[in-house]
């Protein structure tokens, strides 16, 4: 490969196909649908609970993908699973289930939260 | 004149028989105690005072009378599997007790041994005829006949189920295998063993006949203990291994109607009630070719049939899997035999998981902040739902309609609304369900309304079944237009289209609404048949009660409904879901329209 210069360091590099996330892998294990999102957001445009809550989908599945959960865990809380989301996803991802799925592989007590 | 013909009333031939219906009798009444002993306390007090109510005892024996051995339900759908079945379970119950007459009648002494009536014809024999003594043997092979009748339609259809109707059948299990071959063994045994004592102790038109036709061989006396061997061992073979096989149904569909006739709810996938309702399965299939997800070949092992198979077997993975998956349209539950309540044990078998295994549990503070309206005059509350908001076409028609009939309205959810429990509860947390219902009864009772106008099926049902709202009237929007209509405060005028409606799978099964919305549709335009409708329609795929079944899964059931919609040819489908509405509109050839929409076009002098 031709080295234009522009490379980052070693050391500045993040792999993130190299990062662990058990977690993670779990719940793609679950519902493959995850590697799905786009993050295009309209779940979270159209939630009922992100109405009068921080809820946020989009937000959640980045996070858990980065895998820096507790940042985002404690708005699933305020799921009503009234199944919105799923209905607008362009990508057609089973958004109930995979919220479903998220509350059996991470825990809150196993999070720190 | 009828006398004994073996004095000590005893041969070892009756032995099989006795061992089989002594097992059978013994691990029905364990069976009964474990059903009855995993009730709970309360429910177990209900069911014993429902014991005594003289209403019920009247319906629980009408009920066994048509169910158990007349089979009516199923005389209404299928002519031939009615006879079928009828014709077995009436005549052997016939033969049963017309042999139990006999011998109060000729030999009251023997009464008490428990063989005597079941081989009756072995032990006795005429001395004189009597025109009692044949009308009798008369009676006795009249219903063998009739019997034998429903035994070779039985054996066409495990060959040929199409021909009685049905295009899947369930696979057997080998226990189930045993059974029915030793099933449809007995009673051309039993005619033959008559047969060899049609000679010698008398018989009727169908013993007699098949004494004369095979004389050489039953002229030999030797072949008399054989032949009545063969027919005691087929009794005992069929009695044995009845626990373990769908003829288990036999039996448990006679505690089973009591108990559902004494109302008891379904608290676990496979205790109590429901393990009652898994032995009453008579594994006849009519729930595989009800299942809108049979359209996929991969999904007919997910019927009802199956998941009361494995949750026999305590196979967790394949419960589970068919727990989740299931969109709970309640098709199967509607067309089944023993009113199996299908949907039930899936939800108990979910809520339980989720109870268990939800490690994020819900914080729903936020919802006290959620302020409801306040109305003084007006009498109308209009929840549009969840859906209804992604859909705004339902809301707008509704509203633009109540204010041509001059309703006085106001919107509960304007600035977005707090969904109604009911896929929280089909997601199995029930506990989280309660919560939104307690905030949204406050709301709707606080508001002083005195209607609640819904124009989601999913709504409705939750609002009309576990709501106990008090001094509100929940309508679902299809039943207070047809009655605006008819009451004459709507005027509408013709379309001059054709229209078929869709039933939504809460709507229709889930709260009996079918005809509200055909006779508000027919005021405006020509309404077509669809090829299966009412409680046959077929669920849309697009339920929020399926868990698990995948966006690409869901389509080829959308597609069969909408080739079940389509076959009249109408220019437009009509639903009163708006999930429904948004799932038809995916693939629909012609265009979907909402309920509330046709109404909204038509309106005679819009204002």
């Amino acid at each position: 490969m031709i080295d234009f210069g522009y490379g980052l360091t070693p050391s500045a590099t993040l792999r993130i196909e190299q990062v662990s996330n058990p977690a993670f892998e779990e719940l793609h294990q679950r519902e493959p649908d995850v590697v799905k999102c786009i993050a295009c957001g309209s779940c979270a445009a159209s939630c009922a609970a992100g109405c009068f809550t921080e809820m946020n989908l989009r937000k959640v599945i980045l996070s858990l993908q980065r895998g820096r959960e507790k940042e985002t865990l404690p708005m699933l809380r305020h799921c009503m699973l009234c199944g919105k989301c799923q209905l607008v996803c362009p990508r057609g991802i089973n958004t109930r289930h995979l919220i479903l799925s998220i509350g059996k592989v991470y825990g809150l007590e196993e999070t720190g939260l | 004149m009828m006398k004994e013909r073996i004095l000590a009333a005893y041969d070892p031939f009756v032995l099989p028989f006795v061992f089989g219906m002594t097992f059978v009798l013994c691990y029905c009444f364990f069976a009964l105690v474990k059903v009855l002993v995993q009730l709970s306390a309360a429910d177990r007090r209900k069911f014993f005072l429902s014991l005594i109510t003289p209403t019920t005892i009247v319906k629980n024996l009408k009920d066994i009378f048509c169910d158990c051995l007349l089979h009516v339900k199923l005389w209404k759908r299928n002519k031939v599997l009615g006879y079928m079945h009828s014709s077995i379970a009436f005549g052997w119950f016939m033969i049963i007790i017309i042999g139990h007459i006999e011998t109060i009648l000729y030999i009251p002494e023997r009464l008490h041994k428990l063989y005597y009536p079941i081989f009756f014809r072995y032990f006795m024999e005429v001395q004189n005829e009597t025109l009692q003594g044949s009308f009798f043997f008369f009676l006795m092979d009249f219903f063998l006949l009739i019997i034998l009748s429903g035994i070779t339609l039985a054996i066409i259809k495990r060959f040929r189920s199409r021909i009685v109707g049905m295009r899947r059948t369930t696979k057997l299990t080998l226990t189930d295998r045993i059974g029915l071959y030793s099933l449809w063994a007995i009673f051309p045994l039993r005619w033959i063993a008559e047969g060899f004592t049609a000679g010698v102790a008398g018989g009727s038109f169908m013993t007699i006949p098949i004494n004369w036709l095979l004389h050489n061989f039953m002229s030999k006396p030797e072949n008399i203990t054989v032949a009545w061997w063969a027919y005691s061992v087929a009794l005992g073979t069929f009695m044995t291994v009845l626990p373990f096989t769908r003829y288990m149904h036999i039996p448990a569909e006679i505690l089973l109607i009591p108990m559902r006739n004494a109302g008891l709810p379904v608290r676990h996938s496979r205790k109590g009630f429901s393990l009652a309702m898994l032995y009453a399965c008579p594994s006849c299939g009519v729930c595989i070719d009800a299942c809108p997800m049979g359209v996929q070949k991969k999904n007919v092992k997910d019927a009802t049939v199956y998941m009361v198979r494995n949750l026999k077997r305590r196979n967790a993975r394949r419960s589970l899997e068919i727990a989740e998956k299931c969109l709970m349209c309640g098709k199967c539950a509607a067309l089944c035999q023993v009113q199996m309540d299908a949907c039930g044990l899936r939800l108990a078998y979910r809520t339980a998981l989720e109870n268990k295994e939800n490690k994020i549990p819900a914080d729903y503070g936020y919802l006290e902040t959620v302020e409801g309206p306040r109305i003084s005059d007006e009498k109308v509350l209009y929840y549009g739902g969840c859906m209804s908001s992604l859909t705004p076409v339902v809301s707008r028609s509704v509203q633009q309609v109540l204010r041509h009939a001059g309703v006085d309205f106001t919107l509960m959810d304007k600035d977005g609304s707090i969904c109604c429990g009911r896929p929280l509860m089909l997601a199995g947390r029930q506990e989280d369900a309660n919560k939104l219902i307690a905030r949204n009864r406050q709301i709707i009772e606080d508001s002083g309304a005195r209607i609640l106008l819904v124009s989601c099926a999913i709504c409705y049902r939750i609002f009309k079944q576990h709501y106990d709202l008090i001094g509100v009237e929940v309508m679902h929007y299809t039943e207070y237009f047809d009655r605006l209509i008819r009451e004459g405060k709507l005027k509408v005028k013709d379309s001059h289209r054709s229209y078929v409606y869709h039933d939504p799978c809460d709507l229709g099964r889930g709260c009996g609404i079918y005809d509200a919305p055909r006779s508000a549709l027919q005021a405006v335009g020509q309404l077509l048949p669809a090829a299966k409708e009412r409680e046959e329609s077929i669920c849309c795929g697009g339920s929020v009660g399926s868990l698990t079944l995948r966006y690409e899964d869901r389509e080829p059931i959308t597609r069969a409904a909408i080739d079940n919609l389509m076959a009249a040819g109408p220019e437009q489908i009509v639903t009163a879901c708006p999930l429904c509405l948004k799932t038809f509109s995916r693939y629909a050839p012609v265009p979907v329209v909402d309920f509330a929409q046709v109404l909204a076009e038509n309106l005679d002098n819009p204002s």
